[in-house]
């Protein structure tokens, strides 16, 4: 008589967005493992047709309350790479320093609220303050300070105003900026706090030879610009994206896998940008990482929380770096005429490399839109992933087992929300 | 005495309101002292079974399974408060509400797993009674505070219903309209943001939805002098409130 045993959580809790999770297991045997998206699609690609060039960053903010300013940022690059516009290094650096907010906003969020009581056996954070009040107090002093970042440069955390193709509507002032210091030399020492608590936790032996994908600047940690290069030797430009990339549709998912030629599942988010450049994170942030005995690879996805700890760092470091050197620009933006032609942005998200394509014509009409967000990149993985976490755990009980695998898919910090718009794929499926 | 209970749901959105809960960092432990957060699966795994005494309710309705959901969310809760604009007035994603049905059929229903997907984008009130709504894309934090605040102690929470101006001359920002020659949205638009846009430098985009009795047609010939014609004024109201019956019905005339 065969035996079968379905392990199946309907509505993941503790990440963005709405999925399901089922594995199935006949006769001690391993059968099939699904991490299904249901977010309703929003047709993002189809309503952006028609638009101004101008309006894709705050239509695509809309894709993600969670990570807006990844939108923002590779919707705008692609538009002012159409345009024929390069941002002055002072707005560069502007937008570099709001995009730390966002790390540091999304990643603490991640590692104290949505990820630690894993680790620690709590539903949420709340739960988690009962006991360890000062340790949430101080996640969410460094995830208000992500928001303030966010704030002040931006108008708001969720979906910012102040952000445009050629730059910003108004500049803030030094002293705006400057009054932030304080506050982030607090977080670069409470981040690397946050580094040693997260690299406490009993991590699941588990560890695989991933194909890591970021971006890479010379001189820089990857957030807002750089070429897309892989641990399996490719270095493209952002242009050559769909050359090496293809998605697949499958059949239970409102999102689509991303594959890269000649190598298959991928790996986009903390680890493999941590893995790609090492070499350029900050003093600060690589003391921390050695502090938790990362090494300047990790391949336990497990440990994913402390990379993303030691990126919060990073991110607090960056901030400090960029405000010290801050001189108001003359102008907030770079005049942007439109003119026919097709545009390609990619910025690293806080889960990983976030890649549009726009075509517009004379009049900055969007003719055509596709955009790959991270985590529909990182879905094949996450399934991959299952399988491996779910064979070497068969002897665990049924809830046990559903737990660890409900962790293994928020190692990825996944954001359904943003992953499900793929109506253009899944007509090209046919 | 017992807490009153708090449950969150999500529908068709971004998630960023319900994240406006959890950015509340200054009051969200004491929030969660004074109220009992029942059931919010993008905060935490436990969840506890209705009936709720609060629900906040975010996004819009897109599936038939939205449908019964959404009757199920107003049988269980006592208040029911939706949260930002996909939940008050579908949201940006009700653009598909105008789009030609014809060309967008192929679109949803080329796969058959989109079966499910309506051909609209509607507002929770479409639906069931709403006893509160917060606007925006997103919330204010400080709306939600102030409502959750009031609700804790009774009392009905202070939302404006005045326009966008009104904030404008509290925070003493330069009209944009009148200064630079920027076309804005903010005389027509329901106070509640703070005004941010035009501290920025940038005109009110209507990320709070019409005002009460908004004169869209007066504010429509201000912009053409600012050189702002119909095609202009029809995206501007085709955004992230285009459903909603002011900005909606005043669209077709810059068609």
């Amino acid at each position: 008589m065969s035996e079968t045993r379905e392990i199946r959580t309907d509505y993941l809790a503790r990440v963005e967005g709405e999925g399901a999770m089922l594995v199935r297991v006949r006769d001690g045997e391993l059968e099939e493992v699904q991490f299904k998206i249901f977010e309703p699609p929003r047709f993002f690609e189809a309503l952006l047709r028609g638009r101004q060039f101008t309006e894709a960053p705050d239509i695509t903010a809309r894709i993600c309350g969670i990570c807006p300013i990844a939108y923002m940022a590779s919707s705008a690059a692609a538009m002012e790479q159409v345009c024929g516009v390069e941002l002055t290094p002072q707005l560069q650096a502007l937008r570099r320093l709001i995009y730390c907010g966002e790390w540091i906003e999304s990643h603490v969020l991640h590692v104290a609220m949505l990820h630690a009581p894993d680790f620690l056996g709590y539903d949420g954070a709340i739960e988690l303050a009962r006991d360890r009040r000062d340790l949430v107090e101080i996640a969410l002093r460094l995830k208000k300070l992500g928001n303030e970042l966010m704030r002040v440069i931006g108008g708001r955390e969720v979906h910012p105003v102040n952000f445009r193709v050629g730059g910003f509507y108004r500049a803030p002032t030094v002293a705006e900026l400057r009054a932030l210091v304080p506050e982030l030399e607090w977080a670069r020492d409470a981040g690397r706090e946050l580094v040693r608590w997260t690299a406490g936790f009993d991590f699941p032996d588990y560890e695989r030879d991933y194909a890591f994908v970021s971006l890479r600047h010379p001189g820089e940690y990857p957030i807002e610009r750089g070429r897309i290069v892989s641990s399996t030797g490719l270095d493209i430009s952002v242009d050559e994206y769909e050359e090496h990339f293809t998605e697949s549709h499958v059949e239970r998912s409102n999102a689509l896998h991303s594959s890269l030629a000649g190598v298959g599942a991928y790996l986009v988010g903390p680890l493999a940008r941590y893995a790609l450049n090492y070499e350029e994170l900050s003093d600060a942030a690589k003391q921390a990482a050695e502090e938790a005995g990362l090494g300047s690879v990790v391949r336990n996805p497990f440990r994913s929380i402390v990379v993303r700890a030691v990126e919060t760092v990073y991110a607090a470091d960056e901030a400090l770096r960029i405000i010290a050197a801050y001189e108001r620009p003359d102008e907030p933006y770079v005049e942007c005429d439109p003119r026919a032609g097709s545009g390609h942005g990619c910025t690293e998200a806080p889960r990983g490399i976030c890649w549009h394509r726009y075509r517009i014509d004379d009049e900055g009409t969007i003719l055509d839109a596709k955009i790959v967000p991270p985590t529909s990149q990182n879905q094949k993985t996450i399934e991959e992933d299952l399988v491996g976490v779910v064979g070497g755990s068969l002897d665990l009980p049924d809830n046990e087992l559903a737990h660890r695998c409900e962790q293994t898919i928020r190692n990825y910090d996944p954001c359904i929300s943003c992953a499900t718009h793929f109506l253009r794929f899944e007509v090209e499926r046919l | 005495m017992t807490r009153p209970t708090l449950a969150v749901w999500k529908f068709s959105s971004c998630d960023g309101c319900q994240l406006s809960l959890l950015d509340c960092e200054d009051e969200l432990l004491a929030i969660a002292e004074g109220l009992r957060i029942a059931y919010f699966p993008e905060a935490t795994s436990g969840a506890v079974e209705g009936p709720y005494d609060v629900s906040l309710v975010e996004g819009s309705v897109t599936t038939p399974h939205d449908l019964e959901r959404i009757q199920e969310v107003r049988a269980q809760s006592g208040l029911l408060v939706t949260i930002g604009a996909c939940a008050t007035a579908g949201g940006i994603q009700a653009l598909r509400n105008f789009a030609d049905v014809r060309e967008w059929i192929p679109l949803v229903y080329a796969a058959p797993d989109f079966i499910s997907t309506l051909e609209t984008s509607t507002p929770i009130a479409d639906h069931v009674q709403v006893d509160l709504e917060l606007r925006g894309c997103p919330i204010s934090k400080a709306q939600l505070v102030e409502t959750v605040s009031a609700l804790l102690n009774a009392r009905k929470p202070r939302l404006p219903s005045t326009s966008v101006c009104m904030e404008c001359k509290a925070r003493g920002t330069p009209c944009v309209m009148v200064a630079n020659g920027t076309p804005c949205l903010g005389p027509v638009t329901q106070a509640g943001c703070g005004a941010i846009c035009p501290a920025y430098a940038r005109g009110c985009y209507g990320c709070f939805g019409p005002m009460e009795s908004p004169n869209i047609t007066a504010l429509a010939r201000q912009w053409q002098e600012l050189g702002a014609g119909d095609d202009v004024m029809l995206r501007a109201l085709r955004t992230f409130n285009a459903n909603a019956p002011a900005f909606r019905e005043a669209s077709y005339e810059h068609e």
